[in-house]
């Protein structure tokens, strides 16, 4: 891969949030994985495409954060490009993204500012990636223990017989018979070769694990037995998960934070809790009432109107203006930055949407001061 | 599935399409003694004019090759297919040309589904000349364009001339539909419609099948693994384990007060925001297991296995259809431990309403 371009090109980018508290009972006072003001680029003959504008997201340690979007939002383009993983045409235009790791010094690691061996280093050891779809991410040819192999030799120095003790206890924690080590991805079931992705990644115990939409190619049962697994490992090794998917419901029910990404930028952040109690941002609370719900009563769903926007022709102020029923000819303008809702409440609950959402009342739109809450 | 139960669906019009006990095995690799897998055994059910039918199960659990059996993909076993009472042989081709002007398919993947070297107006254009026998380049073209308008795809013109890689995932399912639309057909087959779309867009997709079946009048087969998506669209539920259907009845009742362990696990499993409070973390416990065995070698009930209930009569002996109210059954031995409120009767089942007898409780 080659280097990724790094140039900062001011103003609109948006001012920093102020940070986060940190969660509750992780007693951590610095994020793992912080990222700040990044923005994302693609470079085409076309025209440019700003993929991330100026996005904000920190992962604490022993957190789970869900990152929800619609395919397109740019939630994949953000993660990969934190973590170094785009190619041009993506540039980095802006921001900076520091991983704090127990292994790595107290300041922590510039992951922007890293030489090509240094991120070798990195990578896997410190942040894994489980893929969305496990038979294109598993090599055809190559038995799993040789994959897993594979990690290993690559960043911890240990004997054949080691390595094979150890590959045999990661199939052990993600629930799959130790005999599949000799097996070819083809010989197992989807939800097998997802289970061996999460054991992949967690071979060499990294601090942070991306899962990018990991359970998605899997029908309920299978999901919901893996994502237990996930939050069950995460309790015991002790790692931190940002989780991407576009679907909020499996979010509300795993994350402890959720962040919603339209258009490549954050709209809203907060706990499961708040986003689904009192969602602030009409696009949350759209995404919220499309998804029909097996239990409690049949309610009226709404779904979102029209189709994503396109990247290279974003109108100034907020871009879900378009498809926003609540919009009003002062949205074209706003200044797009995340801002507490209730700072008395819940100061980590914020929203990139100026008026006030009372909980479970729609927004008014005769407000006329913009910008203000 | 073979209990004297009326179809919940049956009220929304008089029957058009109807499965009669078919069957599928496929041989898995040569010679006598090799093994057979049963993807679909002995199912029967039937399609109504304006009334949506959900087949609900786990990848590998046949809702898939019901719907290719259906559309005449797969050569049934054994068992009928019957369209307005009268046995259809697939295999003819002069009777299958006829068949497919009534029964049209919709597939899972509007990526893979579409020609991407082809324009939508070549896509829409075919069956309405070939299915349809339009002919002349006006009355085409008019069709064309009545159909793209029937699936919200306006103006038209700006559709026509476009290739699959320039529509968003939505877009090309409305093609894929307009598509089968264009053969003019009282019989939809959708085999996963939405699930490879983005959450936002599949209600719109979902209230478009359902405005088409009402407009249409279009008798629809509807198959999903989101049995929450069943509950919204679909008057009658078929619930799908290894190539059988466990329990079936109306859609409100099946996703409400399941019956069949296998349903109940189904409904356990799905993602329910509403009980934020029993969250992953607290350590729900779901039964682990393999999916079920389709294989014909396989003695007794099929969820045995991965059943709670079971005892050593399930794995013997292949559970019967069991009739639980007038328009609901379940194949399960101990339909006593697993749903009891329901077979007491029980106006206030442990999980709300009482099951309701007619079909007015479900989607429209």
């Amino acid at each position: 891969m080659r280097r990724a371009a790094v140039e900062v090109e001011g103003e609109q980018v948006s001012a920093p949030v102020p940070p986060v508290s940190p969660v509750p009972g992780s007693g951590a006072s610095q994020p793992v994985l912080d990222i700040s003001g990044l923005s994302i680029s693609y470079r085409t003959r076309t025209g440019e495409v700003k993929a991330v504008v100026g996005v904000d997201l920190a992962l604490w340690p022993g957190e789970i954060v869900g990152l929800a979007g619609e395919s397109g939002s740019g939630k994949s383009t953000l993660v990969y490009g934190a973590c170094r993983l785009l190619r041009p045409p993506a540039v980095i235009t802006a921001g900076s993204v520091t991983y704090r790791g127990r292994r790595v010094s107290s300041g922590g690691i510039s992951l922007l500012n890293q030489s090509r061996a240094q991120l070798r280093t990195l990578r896997w050891r410190e942040i894994a990636i489980v893929f969305q779809s496990a038979m294109n991410a598993l090599n055809p040819v190559l038995r799993v223990e040789e994959q897993l192999f594979d990690v290993m030799d690559a960043h911890l120095s240990m004997g054949r017989e080691e390595q094979r003790e150890r590959a045999a206890s990661l199939l052990d924690l993600v629930g799959i018979a130790r005999d599949r080590l000799r097996s070819y991805p083809h010989e197992l079931s989807g939800g097998m070769r997802q289970r061996v992705m999460i054991a992949m990644a967690l071979a060499v115990d990294p601090e942070v694990v991306i899962m990018d939409e990991p359970t998605t190619a899997l029908d309920v049962v299978v999901q919901r037995e893996i994502l237990s697994q996930i939050v069950e490992l995460k309790e015991r090794l002790g790692f931190s998960i940002l989780f991407i998917t576009h679907d909020l419901s499996l979010l509300l029910e795993i994350a402890d934070r959720i962040a919603i990404m339209y258009a490549g930028q954050l709209m809203e952040v907060g706990s499961a809790e708040r986003i689904y109690r009192s969602p602030a941002h009409p696009y949350t609370r759209g995404l919220l009432n499309s998804f029909p719900s097996l239990h409690g009563p049949r309610r009226e769903l709404a779904g979102i109107p029209g189709s994503p926007p396109d990247l290279r022709s974003l109108p100034p102020g907020c871009p879900f203006v378009p498809r926003c029923s609540f919009a009003v000819d002062a949205c074209r303008q706003i200044d797009m930055r995340l801002a507490p809702i209730e700072e008395a409440r819940d100061p980590s609950h914020v929203s990139a949407c100026p008026f006030v959402l009372p909980e479970g009342q729609v927004p008014s739109p005769a407000v006329s001061e913009v910008g203000r809450r | 599935m073979s209990a004297e139960v009326r179809s919940a669906a049956e009220s929304c019009g008089p029957l058009v399409l109807e499965a009669v006990a078919i069957h599928r095995d496929y041989k898995l690799g040569r010679g006598r003694k090799a093994p057979v897998l049963s993807a679909v055994r002995n199912v029967s059910f039937g399609l109504y004019r304006r009334g949506v039918v959900a087949l609900v199960g786990e990848s590998g659990s046949g809702k898939s090759t019901v719907a290719r059996l259906l559309a005449g993909q797969e050569r049934l076993t054994s068992g009928e297919v019957r369209l307005d009472g009268e046995v259809v042989h697939l295999h003819h081709r002069r009777t299958f040309r006829k068949y497919k002007r009534d029964v049209q398919m919709v597939f899972q993947d509007p990526f893979a589904s579409l020609n991407s070297v082809h324009t939508v107006r070549y896509h829409i254009e075919r069956p309405v000349r070939i299915q349809r026998g339009t002919k002349g380049h006006a009355a085409v073209d008019a069709e064309v364009a009545r159909l793209l308008r029937e699936v919200e795809l306006t103006p038209p013109e700006q559709y026509l001339t476009k290739y699959p890689h320039e529509l968003s995932g939505g877009q090309r399912q409305r093609v894929a539909i307009a598509r089968a639309l264009a053969a003019n057909p009282r019989v939809l087959l959708a085999d996963e419609p939405i699930s490879m779309l983005d959450v936002s867009i599949r209600l719109d997709i979902l209230s478009l099948l359902n405005g088409l079946r009402e407009r249409l009048e279009l008798a629809m087969l509807y198959i999903t693994h989101d049995i929450a998506s069943a509950r919204y669209v679909a008057d009658e539920t078929l619930v799908m384990y290894a190539g059988e259907i466990v329990e079936l009845g109306p859609s409100e009742d099946v996703t409400q007060q399941p019956a069949h362990p296998y349903t109940q696990l189904l409904v356990a499993s799905a993602p329910d925001p509403d009980a934020l409070d029993s969250r992953l973390r607290i350590g729900s416990k779901v039964l682990a297991g393999q999916a079920g065995s389709a294989l014909s070698s396989v003695v007794g009930c099929r969820f045995s296995p991965r059943c709670p209930f079971a005892d050593d009569h399930c794995r013997r002996e292949v559970p019967p259809a069991v009739r639980i109210a007038e328009l609901r059954a379940a194949a399960c031995w101990h339909l006593d431990l697993a749903a009891p409120h329901l077979l007491r009767g029980d106006a206030s089942g442990p999980n709300g309403p009482a099951v309701a007898t007619d079909s007015s409780t479900s989607a429209d």
